[in-house]
């Protein structure tokens, strides 16, 4: 690139480039081929022509899908949404919001596109295009096969939507505790530099190796027996710790842990640590500096441990699907159970429909935290 | 920073650990000598059916659990000794099937079946990840610099998928005639089950563990890639060096401490292997340490979960965390002695 002695061949560039867009292939298409079999009919899914589950004849049969027109004006309104929220969104988001609330703004202006797009695309879209489809002749015709009645069955009928709720309560709690947790501990960590920091350091290096099940082996009598010797503490109403959501976020937020101190270490590591000493000069104690010099300079290492939090959480499947009973289960357990219990068909569909709900976050999630993921996975090397 | 100020930051911290991961394994440690079982005691019952002009009756001897008042079963919870370990291991069994050199018979024991699985599945894995993120980092380092973003979105997707709905989805690309099935089936020319015997599926887990790790392993590579000495680069193609010469003297060395880095947390997770278990419900044929862990712990049809076994297997897998932690511990002791 910069200099001509190691400038490639085009041949070789060629050859890369093939094995890079295979790469990309084999990444991708796992989950692009869960997404499309999530909305086809039982038969076309399950179909051994890769043909057939794309077009879904057997969904096209029992009148699910789309035409041409459906599919140009879809795009067309997603391509629109993308266009606002890159191009128009930002300068209006700066001009109406104060200076130093700009996330705020942030927050209700991804609220209003986000809406607006799924009325606009749900609602609107379909009752227009009822009207326009007759009116077009062939390219009104249906010739893509695609129902959404799986969706339907796993949110409304099969009550998704409880687990999603539980989801949501257990990774909100498990990335606010243990940021909170995990700042002031890194914060100490990366500013001393004495023996004890280091054995500390050390030993949670031991605990990340950890198998989890190891340790909900030791959770599960004590939380099982918890209203017992949490009697005499606690009197009568000593709760039974096993299937409580707040149990479970905390063995989370310690399981986490480790890996949590040692990432927001080294991040603290890179603000210079004359920042935190000037302050010290001026007056300031330990925890005032912290708070008025370190916290306004902190948020992006925050942020980036915090997607990993969250994803440690949301991913979980050995600790929920042991320590939750059956009304407090999150999404994950939830789904093994569906995917293990029932045999037809259908009932697969509905799981594969209910896998690429739980997926569809993440993949928002990379789309709009690439750059923060990448610098975390980097940075933990770069240190570690 | 003076030790009561250290303290305060790191104190919430430390103090979470230990309550949830520290005592936790000082009490499996303690359970696994333990067992808590209903007290059964024998009980005569007359059991009558009836027939014509008498009833038959037959007495006889049945063991059930006791009773207390509240009709809950009384549990009594004995010190065994290392009876849970032996149940775990079943050592003269099994040093009867090595004496034999018959793996068969070992293979029956569900610990030395999950250990076996276990270390080949880490083992085989950890050159294909390493190899597969150094191809990839390097094949993202000779594109063009627009396509990089996207590329490192499209790898990111199978690093950030759920583990288990990453392994679900492999297992419906195979699944019965799934079209990668069907794919090779008509490929081969013949008929292909890939879930009925263990080594299919081990091959599939494998190739999932890799589809999984890999773009890690990559963006780690990748961000090593950028700080190589362009300098050094050309002066070794005006020395003559060949591409290969120079990926194996300059880049690979360059890059020895992430891919310590990356072998080290591969070893570590793998080890753990579990979501693959349970993602292609394969426990009939492949069991790994912590997928038998889980399995104890699960209560069976009669809501008994044997906890004592659990803590057994669990100890076992401990010392095999230990070996592999011996040697990179070593070093990060020698770097922090010699830092200071």
């Amino acid at each position: 690139m910069s200099s001509r002695a190691l400038r490639q061949p085009l041949s070789l560039r060629l050859t890369s480039n093939i094995f890079l867009a295979l790469w990309c292939l084999i990444a991708a298409f796992p989950i692009f081929w869960i997404v499309v079999m999530s909305f086809k009919s039982p038969v076309d899914a399950f179909d051994s022509n890769a043909l057939n589950v794309i077009f879904g004849p057997a969904t096209l049969g029992v009148g699910k899908g789309l035409s041409l027109l459906d599919i140009i004006l879809g795009v067309a309104v997603i391509w629109a949404t993308i266009v606002i929220a890159k191009k128009t969104l930002p300068p209006m988001v700066k001009s109406y919001s104060k200076p130093g609330q700009e996330w705020f703004g942030w927050v209700i202006g991804v609220l209003v596109v986000l809406v607006g797009f799924l009325v606009v695309f749900f609602v609107v879209l379909p009752a227009v295009l009822s009207v326009l489809n007759p009116w077009f002749g062939p390219l009104g015709r249906d010739v893509l096969g695609l129902t959404t009645e799986h969706y339907k069955t796993v949110w409304i009928d099969r009550g998704f939507s409880n687990n999603f709720k539980n989801s949501l309560i257990v990774t909100t709690g498990v990335v606010t505790v243990s940021l909170t947790v995990g700042t002031l501990a890194g914060y100490g960590l990366a500013r001393s530099g004495s023996t004890l920091a280091f054995w500390i350091l050390i030993v949670a290096l031991v605990f990340r190796a950890l198998p989890h099940s190891v340790l909900v082996a030791g959770y599960l009598p004590v939380f099982i027996n918890s209203a017992e010797w949490l009697a005499p503490i606690l009197g009568d109403n000593a709760p039974t710790l096993y299937g409580k959501p707040f149990a479970v976020i905390a063995v989370l937020v310690a399981i986490n842990q480790p890996f949590t101190i040692w990432m927001l270490r080294s991040f603290f590591q890179n603000i210079p640590a004359e920042l935190d000493e000037a302050a010290r000069v001026d007056g300031c104690s330990h925890f005032q500096a912290f708070r008025r010099v370190i916290m306004p300079v902190m948020w992006p290492g925050v942020i980036t441990t915090g997607l990993f939090s969250f994803l440690l959480a949301y991913n979980d499947f050995l600790v929920t699907a042991l320590l939750l009973d059956a009304q407090n289960q999150t999404m994950v357990p939830a789904i093994v159970g569906m995917f293990n219990r029932e045999t037809t068909t259908t009932d697969q569909v509905v799981a594969v429909a209910a896998a690429v709900s739980i997926t569809a976050p993440l993949i928002f999630l990379v789309l709009i935290f690439q750059r923060q993921i990448v610098s975390g996975l980097t940075a933990g090397a770069v240190k570690g | 920073m003076n030790f009561r100020t250290f303290a305060a930051f790191v104190g919430p911290s430390v103090f979470m650990m230990l309550l949830f991961i520290a005592f936790p394994l000082v009490s499996v440690f303690q359970q696994s000598f333990y067992v808590t079982q209903p007290i059964y005691e024998t009980v005569e019952k007359e059991t009558c059916t009836p027939g014509f002009v008498t009833q038959t009756c037959v007495t006889e001897q049945v063991s059930q659990p006791k009773l207390d008042e509240h009709g809950e079963i009384i549990t009594q919870t004995q010190y065994v000794g290392l009876q849970s370990y032996r149940n775990v291991l079943e050592p003269e069994r099994a040093w009867r099937a090595i004496s034999d050199g018959s793996w068969n018979v070992l293979s029956t024991i569900n610990f030395w079946k999950a250990l076996r699985f276990t270390l080949t599945f880490t083992l085989i894995t950890l050159p294909l990840v390493v190899g597969c993120g150094l191809g990839i980092a390097i094949l993202i380092n000779n594109a063009a610099r627009s396509i990089r973003g996207p590329v490192i979105f499209i790898s990111l997707l199978p690093f950030i998928i759920t583990p288990v709905i990453g392994v679900l989805s492999i297992n419906w690309l195979f699944r019965g005639d799934g079209i990668l099935t069907a794919m090779m089936e008509w490929w081969l020319n013949r008929d292909i089950a890939l879930f009925a015997q263990a080594w299919t599926i081990e091959v599939l887990m494998m190739i999932y563990r890799v589809w999984h790790v890999a773009p890690f392993a990559a963006i780690i590579f990748y961000a090593g890639l950028q700080t190589v000495n362009q300098d050094s680069l050309e002066s070794a193609v005006i020395d003559g060096a060949t591409r290969w010469q120079r990926l194996k003297y300059i880049v690979i060395p360059h890059l020895m401490p992430l891919i310590i880095f990356v072998s080290m947390i591969h070893l570590m997770d793998s080890y753990r292997v579990f979501e693959e278990i349970v993602g292609f419900s394969s426990q009939g044929y492949v069991i790994s340490l912590q997928w038998l862990t889980f399995d104890y712990l699960t209560p069976d049809q009669a809501g008994n979960r044997s906890i004592s076994r659990a803590s057994a297997n669990s100890m076992l897998t401990m010392i095999g965390v230990v070996i592999l932690l011996i040697l990179p511990l070593r070093r990060t002791w020698r770097d922090h002695k010699g830092g200071h």
